[in-house]
């Protein structure tokens, strides 16, 4: 039996670090998506679900709805595709808890490796999973009619916003995952995020809700990115649903200051957990 | 940077977690190349003795050096000569095998073709090629620890940390496991390895410390440890109780020591200088006296008597050597029940 004799060599420059943070992150990048290879349902799962929503609303509530200007099932597609970017937390937040709990992050950590690459490869994996959701929500949307009013280069600013809103709620997730007891928690997750989710400018217009219960949707940063994402994509009810509000006024600032505060806060937690976890 | 003749070498470490103190001046040394057994009850430290050794935790106080590194002022370089094989089988369930080792390979910076090769030599060593290409979720208890040592053998490392590997496993994965730690140990790489049960101590073990409450008190190789309780004991089992105080006679002539008698068993039992003479000896009385014997012999303590004499279990007689041991003095109330009833499982 030949045995490889390796000692790795400890990268010496910012330059070689760098080049070992980006070997390592892509390693487990790679990691993420083969598990999607060997587990299609579990892909198709994470398909369904969104498109699922999608219609469920579009076809059960969408006959009853009436949006001035507009359809409504175009209506909530930009809401769907925010959601689900909200809802992302959860998939971050079972990753990380996983790997804690089942000692692969313990591993990771007493190998040579760059500290940083369990995070980078988590996020990219990630954000590619989120593109592909995307790319079949926009598909079913254009099915029930939703379509992209404006140019392609609002467009692609508004799918920059959605992305940007779950690159900051990775954060989120990851360092939920790391403060959990256990995978099993992510009921607390969805207990969280369901209320996001849904007490927003996603489904309804806050116009339409009591005025407190308004005033804190539309404030919620999911609905930024919402309102931001309908007017980028040209929606025809975006004028006529306008509440005239500040918030709603300056969507796309917010859709991006939100994200930004959210990164701020969560990053150095999520940091400074994982430093901990050699208390 | 210098490579000593310890492997480990940790001297006052100390951790405490939330008033608690997991390690108390926890002294260790292993020779390198050899497999050395951290024995003790659940508690007891060893589980964060590893920790410390391997990086994930700092030490509060002490100091430890691993393959030469200093765990606190180098860990990066500690991490470039240790496999870590912690108490789950930390491995990616819905990888392949294969896929797994490929992907620790390329996180030890063994470029791509490299990782695959090693993670196909390593696959070949632990038994696993046939299952290779399934997804680990799949894999026998004995199979995934397999898959886990073969993870943490990557690098071919200088230490080896292996946190009660067989915990969980039926017997027969765990004779599996036993066998690659062997051949491991074989191929020069030094062991600690941490484990409730004696058996597979006294195995696999070159050198055991028995740790009670995050301190090491004792040492030695398993059969010098058995030595020091006090070698042979004669052991004499009656059928009438009324002949417990002639047998008692009969081993007290035998024996140097006052001899013990448990009357809830029938039993009588003295530690003996000299075996075949003792038991010669005592079956001519026993049957001059006609004492009705239900049972009779001499054998040397197994490790689970020395563990639990040496933790403050129940003494087995007056004559413990034990007696100058540091924390002996209050015995842990729980724990040995605890342990028996694991080694027993």
């Amino acid at each position: 039996m030949t045995v490889v004799p390796h000692v790795p060599q400890l990268p010496r420059t910012p330059l070689g670090r760098l080049r070992w943070a980006a070997a390592d992150g892509w390693t487990l990048t790679l990691r993420a998506l083969t598990h999607w290879v060997r587990r299609p349902e579990q892909l198709a799962m994470n398909l369904l679900f969104p498109v699922m929503v999608v219609l469920m609303m579009g076809y059960l509530f969408g006959g009853q709805m009436e949006v001035p200007g507009g359809d409504y099932r175009a209506f909530i597609v930009p809401g769907m595709f925010a959601m689900t970017m909200v809802f992302g937390v959860e998939s971050t937040f079972t990753a990380i808890a996983v790997d804690a709990a089942r000692g692969v992050a313990d591993r990771f950590r007493a190998m040579p490796m760059a500290p940083s690459a369990v995070v980078v490869g988590r996020g990219a994996a990630d954000l590619v999973d989120s593109l592909l959701v995307l790319a079949v929500m926009a598909l079913c949307g254009v099915l029930i009619g939703w379509r992209v009013h404006g140019g392609a280069g609002a467009a692609l600013a508004g799918l920059g916003l959605l992305l940007l809103l779950r690159f900051a709620l990775i954060w989120v997730g990851v360092y939920l995952g790391l403060v959990a007891k256990g995978p099993e928690s992510v009921m607390m997750i969805q207990i969280l995020v369901w209320p996001v989710g849904f007490l927003s400018s996603a489904l309804v217009a806050p116009s339409t809700m009591p005025g407190w219960l308004g005033a804190a949707a539309e404030w919620n940063p999911m609905s930024a990115t919402v309102t931001a994402c309908r007017g980028l994509f040209g929606d025809p009810s975006r004028t006529a649903l306008a509440s005239g509000s500040w918030a709603a006024g300056h969507s796309v600032l917010l859709a991006v200051a939100w994200p930004l505060v959210i990164t701020a806060v969560f990053f150095p937690l999520a940091v400074r957990r994982h430093r901990a976890l050699g208390r | 940077m210098t490579e000593t003749q310890f492997a480990v070498d940790a001297a006052g470490l100390r951790k405490t977690y939330g008033g608690t103190a997991a390690l108390d001046g926890l002294d260790l040394r292993v020779p390198a190349g050899t497999v050395h057994g951290l024995l003790g009850p659940n508690g007891a430290g060893k589980t964060t003795c590893v920790r410390v050794l391997a990086t994930l935790a700092r030490p509060d106080g002490g100091r430890a050096a691993v393959a030469g590194h200093d765990v606190v002022r180098a860990p990066a370089l500690v991490r470039t000569r240790i496999g870590l094989v912690g108490q789950y089988a930390a491995v990616d369930e819905v990888l392949t095998g294969r896929q797994n080792l490929v992907m620790f390979g390329r996180l030890h910076h063994l470029g791509v073709r490299r990782a695959r090769l090693r993670a196909g030599e390593l696959l070949e060593r632990f038994g696993l090629a046939d299952a290779a290409d399934r997804p680990a979720a799949g894999y026998s208890g004995g199979m995934r620890r397999r898959l886990d040592l073969a993870a943490g053998m990557i690098l071919a490392p200088a230490v080896l940390f292996l946190d009660e590997p067989t915990t969980g496993l039926d017997p027969r994965s765990r004779i599996e496991v036993w066998d690659a730690v062997r051949a491991l140990a074989g191929g020069g790489t030094t062991v600690l390895l941490t484990t409730q049960y004696l058996e597979e101590a006294d195995r696999l073990a070159d050198a055991v410390s028995v740790v009670d409450r995050g301190r090491v008190i004792a040492e030695g190789s398993p059969d010098r440890l058995k030595s020091r309780i006090g070698g042979d004991h004669l052991r004499i089992v009656v059928e009438d109780p009324g002949d417990l105080g002639t047998a008692a006679a009969v081993a007290g002539r035998v024996s140097a020591a006052e001899p013990e008698v448990d009357a809830g068993s029938l039993a009588v039992a003295a530690p003996v200088p000299d075996r075949v003479a003792a038991l010669t000896a005592a079956v001519r009385a026993l049957d001059e006296a006609g004492v009705r014997v239900a049972d009779i012999g001499v054998r040397r303590p197994t490790l689970d008597e020395v563990f639990l004499h040496l933790t403050g279990g129940p003494p087995r007689g007056q004559d413990g050597p034990a007696k100058d041991e540091p924390a002996k003095d209050e015995p842990a109330k729980d724990e040995p029940a605890k342990n028996d009833e694991e080694v027993s499982a």
